[in-house]
């Protein structure tokens, strides 16, 4: 299976993200975010990074560059795509995924490891877990604070759209303590955590960011 | 050269951390007065000939404001 891994301009966690690609086994194809054409993948990940410095609004510039127009695209005919952390706020912005990524609420960047409960465990980067799961990855960020107006919350949660909550202590203020969310059809997934820094026992707090990458791998088997 | 104002600012609901910390600042030097503080984007356009407000509108509400969590205010005269 082919994985696209786009970098932007001020992407910083490309290489994890295609490092994590190969360790589940997948082929990694590096992709630059001015081609306008997407070549032939079977799926997208958007890295975590500072693309375009955050200028204006975090991932609002990358969200509207010549390669987004086709990831939406294909998104849009049921491509598998998945937005890390600024991946995550591109994809917000790129109308792929509700809702919006603000300023933490305390004001600083948070780093740490965190637990997340698996709440969707049937999209096609989380089928690899148990509904109801709780998994341990790093979680970065100083833009991660989930937001929406209470009505469209109440939609998100309604349709079944929370993939991972936060669990033991939410590190940004993010509305009902959401950390990731998928689009109706569940192939496109966001979040703020990184589950690409925990795919090796020497360099994570675990080995659980993995499930990700090998779902959509699984899912690509089973299609 | 016309000159367009936007101005973007959280929507009501959504909390404002930013605008918060100033306020706090603002009563830590004793304007007690001010009781409440929202911090926005200001941006300045210069435009070429007449200004298309169906273009500007566009450019406003598509690019400068994320219109799930902020407001937008064209001012066409820029002021």
């Amino acid at each position: 299976m082919r994985i696209g891994v786009v970098t932007f301009p001020g992407s910083l966690d490309d290489v994890d993200a295609a490092r994590a690609v190969r360790l589940a086994g997948g082929e990694v194809v590096p992709l630059w975010h001015a081609d306008a054409e997407l070549p032939a993948v079977d799926a997208v990940v958007l890295p975590g990074g500072f693309s375009y410095g955050d200028y204006l609004r975090a991932g609002a510039i990358a969200a509207r560059q010549p390669l987004m127009r086709a990831v939406v695209d294909r998104a849009h005919a049921g491509m598998p795509v998945l937005g890390i952390c600024n991946g995550f706020q591109v994809l917000c912005e790129a109308g792929l995924l509700p809702g919006a990524l603000t300023r933490n609420s305390h004001l600083h960047f948070r780093n740490r490891d965190q637990a997340l409960r698996v709440e969707r465990a049937d999209t096609a980067w989380t089928s690899s877990y148990a509904q109801g799961q709780t998994i341990t990855v790093p979680v970065k960020n100083g833009e991660g604070r989930y937001v929406a107006a209470d009505a469209d919350l109440d939609r998100i949660e309604g349709e079944g759209r929370v993939v991972v909550r936060y669990a033991g202590g939410n590190p940004n203020g993010s509305s009902r303590d959401i950390a990731g969310v998928t689009s109706a059809d569940g192939r496109v997934v966001g979040l703020m955590p990184h589950p690409e820094h925990a795919v090796e026992e020497l360099t994570g707090p675990s080995v659980d960011g993995l499930g990700f990458f090998t779902s959509v791998l699984q899912g690509a088997l089973s299609a | 050269m016309p000159r367009v104002v936007v101005d973007v600012v959280l929507k009501p609901e959504i909390s404002d951390p930013q605008g918060q910390a100033v306020l706090g600042a603002l009563g830590r030097l004793g304007h007690r007065g001010v009781t409440g503080v929202r911090q926005g984007k200001h941006f300045v356009l210069d435009v070429e000939g007449t200004p298309d407000e169906a273009e500007l509108r566009e450019i406003a509400e598509n690019l400068l404001a994320n219109p799930v969590i902020e407001d937008v205010e064209l001012h066409l005269s820029g002021d």
